[in-house]
């Protein structure tokens, strides 16, 4: 039994993480600023600067220096978050591999943006794809709501004792970021029951027994303490979905590893990440309206790849449309080659095409979108297509 | 100050059967810098010869807390554990006081570490970061750094038919340390471990970010036997090309063996007599190079006299 939930509040998807951290109350918070990221930890300031959380916020010289700060405060013992988008995350990338390897669940919040040159503030996802082979737990939010909840249950996933890697909850930059939508919060108390006391793995400062973190590795042990962090992504899957249940029975608010929307009678799937998942359902409900049987899924767990669920909800489908935010350029959208290696072990494996989409702010309309799908559903669409481009 | 005998009878936290090199200086000064302090402390590592050669997994040499990220970000990590600390330690959940130092190479610290370390001393970390100085980046096979010293020949500056060795003058990294306003900043040499000690004592000690610059000669990339580092990292000093000081909340003052020159006590040696020590210097004795050797004198003349004047203000 779900009990009664918080009023709801207006809030845009920056505000709404601030919150949750602030109702989480970590030990340590990195800043710096970077659109269109910036409202973020403008937020948690005040929330420092009011006292109502107790956590140290540290406002670094550079991104590099935040997130390299961040792997070293939660190897010390300290439950630690920060937030970056785009070109910051870019700078972080050093630190991604290494706060992974490091073991540290640090939770950190990506503003979706285009990756520089040109220079572009508007949403895709190519700094979260830059990332993605860095090792760390990647959410995908794709309204405040899950913005929001993403953020509660982050810290769950990412520091449950067989799991201890880092993740990323990304949101879509201005879309989410700076939109205002209506949500339920949940109650203080509820949330700091359901997140819990951080319990750090061997910190640094228990100096009864001292630990050395960040060794050097030769190629054996190298090898298999990278086999060790993909043992550790497998068990992901499971930790995930139990949080997820515990998180509906608290909110009533359901999420899955792969959350779809008509997808059960549908001869036609798309596959889309973030803030594209609620303009693709609009889309579903006119083309189901004029009689085409559509549906579309997203993968909300976006690391680990939860294969077998996308392998399920492709089954029996006669075509899926992977829309990818992001060109592996000389590729595909970085999405289209996994999704097609969930496919393979169908008896029959659907018709698969590749959709790249609004790259560098490029507006995602539902005309657009449902102009994608039809060429789906009446076979014209070629293997890879350019959604919306303007040359 | 605690005798020599007494020291040794502390709790060694780097041990041996580390895999520097034979004669190494960088052990030799870290283990007087360790010295400083008997509170728990944490040891980081900026990427490098000596973070390499003590941590090679599953070994290490630390008794201590040991944390390594990268290599242009030592600062950066001890300040995100000094960070944790202080969140703990508010919450009540440590007790007790705790000191933190960051090792790092040259490299790491007048190079590519720049940033990260800026950005530590100024927001105040209550942390110790050390500069083991060896004037170029040993660990990857002697490349010039802004630490490398006019004239010197590298792997990336090398002497030829055309060339000196490395044609710019070195960084003056602990006068921007100071500039950072910092309460403790202080130059060191490990042939001297009484001043050495004292001066990581006082790092140590003070209430804010402390910075402490260490001339740690390197007989692979200084082409020296490994017998004579204390010998070549007291001739820096006896020559003034690495003057001892320290400077405490803003105040300059020579220590030791430069305060003894400064005094009239003892001779300024010329930096003939540091350069003849050192393979990497050898061109410099061809008679072409001796405009080389001049402008290399002036340039040690002209820090020392600034120097003496920053101190006797």
């Amino acid at each position: 039994m779900v009990k009664k939930q918080p009023e709801d509040v207006a809030m845009n998807g920056d505000g709404a993480i601030a919150y949750a951290w602030k109702q989480i109350d970590p030990d340590v918070c990195a800043a710096y600023p970077i659109t269109p990221q910036t409202i973020i930890v403008e937020d948690f300031s005040k929330y420092v600067a009011d006292g109502a959380v107790k956590t140290e916020f540290v406002t670094v010289e550079s991104e590099h220096s935040a997130l390299t700060l961040c792997a070293a405060s939660c190897s010390a013992g300290a439950r630690t978050f920060t937030a970056t988008a785009s070109q910051g995350l870019a700078y972080m990338w050093e630190m991604l591999p290494i706060t992974s390897s490091m073991r540290v669940p640090v939770v950190m919040a990506v503003a979706n943006r285009a990756v520089s040159g040109p220079i572009n503030i508007n949403n895709d996802h190519g700094d979260a794809m830059a990332a993605r082979d860095t090792g760390w737990l990647q959410l995908f939010a794709y309204n405040v709501q899950s913005s929001y909840d993403n953020a509660i249950i982050a810290p769950r996933i990412a520091e449950h004792p067989d799991v201890q890697l880092p993740i990323l909850t990304n949101l879509d930059g201005f879309i989410l970021t700076h939109a205002v939508e209506r949500m339920t919060p949940m109650d203080t108390e509820d949330v700091k029951k359901f997140v819990g006391e951080f319990k750090p793995v061997c910190p640094l400062l228990d100096f009864d027994k001292p630990t050395c973190h960040g060794m050097l590795d030769g190629p054996d042990y190298y090898y298999a303490h990278k086999y060790q962090q993909a043992v550790a992504f497998d068990r992901a899957l499971e930790v995930a979905e139990e949080v997820f249940r515990e998180f509906k029975e608290l909110t009533g608010r359901e999420y899955k590893l792969v959350d779809e929307y008509r997808c059960d009678d549908a001869d036609y799937i798309a596959i889309i990440l973030g803030s594209s998942y609620g303009t693709m359902q609009e889309t579903v409900d006119r083309m189901r309206d004029a009689g085409m049987k559509v549906g579309v899924a997203t993968t909300h767990v976006y690391r680990p790849w939860p294969e077998k669920e996308l392998e399920r909800v492709m089954k029996g489908k006669k075509a899926v449309a992977v829309f990818d935010k992001h060109l592996s350029l000389g590729a595909y959208g970085p999405l289209y080659p996994e999704v097609v290696a969930a496919a393979i072990d169908l008896d029959e494996i659907p018709k698969m095409y590749n959709f790249i989409y609004g790259i560098g702010g490029a507006d995602v309309g539902v005309s657009l979108l449902m102009e994608a799908m039809e060429k789906v559903v009446d076979g014209t669409a070629d293997k890879l297509n350019y959604v919306g481009l303007k040359i | 100050m605690s005798t020599l005998k007494e020291l040794s009878e502390l709790p060694v936290k780097l041990t041996s059967g580390h895999r520097l090199c034979a004669g190494c200086a960088e052990p030799i000064f870290a283990k007087q810098i360790l010295l400083g302090t008997q509170r728990p402390l944490v040891v980081s590592l900026s990427t490098g010869c000596f973070e390499v050669s003590t941590t090679v997994y599953p070994y290490s040499s630390w008794n201590v807390p040991m944390i390594h990220t990268a290599f242009g970000n030592g600062a950066a990590t001890c300040a995100g554990v000094e960070t944790a600390y202080k969140s703990l330690k508010r919450q009540g959940k440590i007790k007790e006081d705790v000191n933190f130092v960051n090792f790092a190479g040259d490299g790491a610290t007048y190079d590519i570490g720049l940033q990260a370390l800026s950005g530590a001393m100024e927001r105040g970390h209550k942390m110790m970061y050390v500069c083991l100085n060896n004037e170029a980046y040993m660990n990857t096979g002697i490349q010039r750094s802004s630490a490398t010293v006019m004239g010197a020949d590298t792997t990336t500056s090398p002497a030829g038919l055309e060339s000196s060795g490395k044609k710019e003058f070195s960084k003056d990294l602990t006068a921007i340390m100071v500039a950072h306003n910092i309460p403790y900043a202080a130059q060191a040499s490990p042939h001297n471990w009484k001043d050495t000690v004292s001066k990581a004592k006082k790092g140590f000690d003070c209430d804010g970010p402390s910075f402490i610059n260490g001339i740690v000669p390197c007989p692979r990339g200084w082409r020296t036997p490994s017998d004579k580092t204390i010998e070549v990292a007291r001739l820096a000093v006896e020559t003034c090309v690495w003057p001892l000081y320290e400077v405490v909340d803003g105040e300059y003052a020579l220590t030791a063996e430069s305060e003894r020159i400064a005094d009239g006590k003892a001779e300024q040696k010329p930096i003939t007599d540091w350069i003849k020590t050192q393979g990497r210097f050898k061109h410099l004795t061809e008679e072409r190079w001796a405009p080389v050797v001049e402008d290399m004198q002036k340039q040690v003349d002209r820090n020392w006299e600034k120097l003496i004047k920053l101190a006797t203000n």
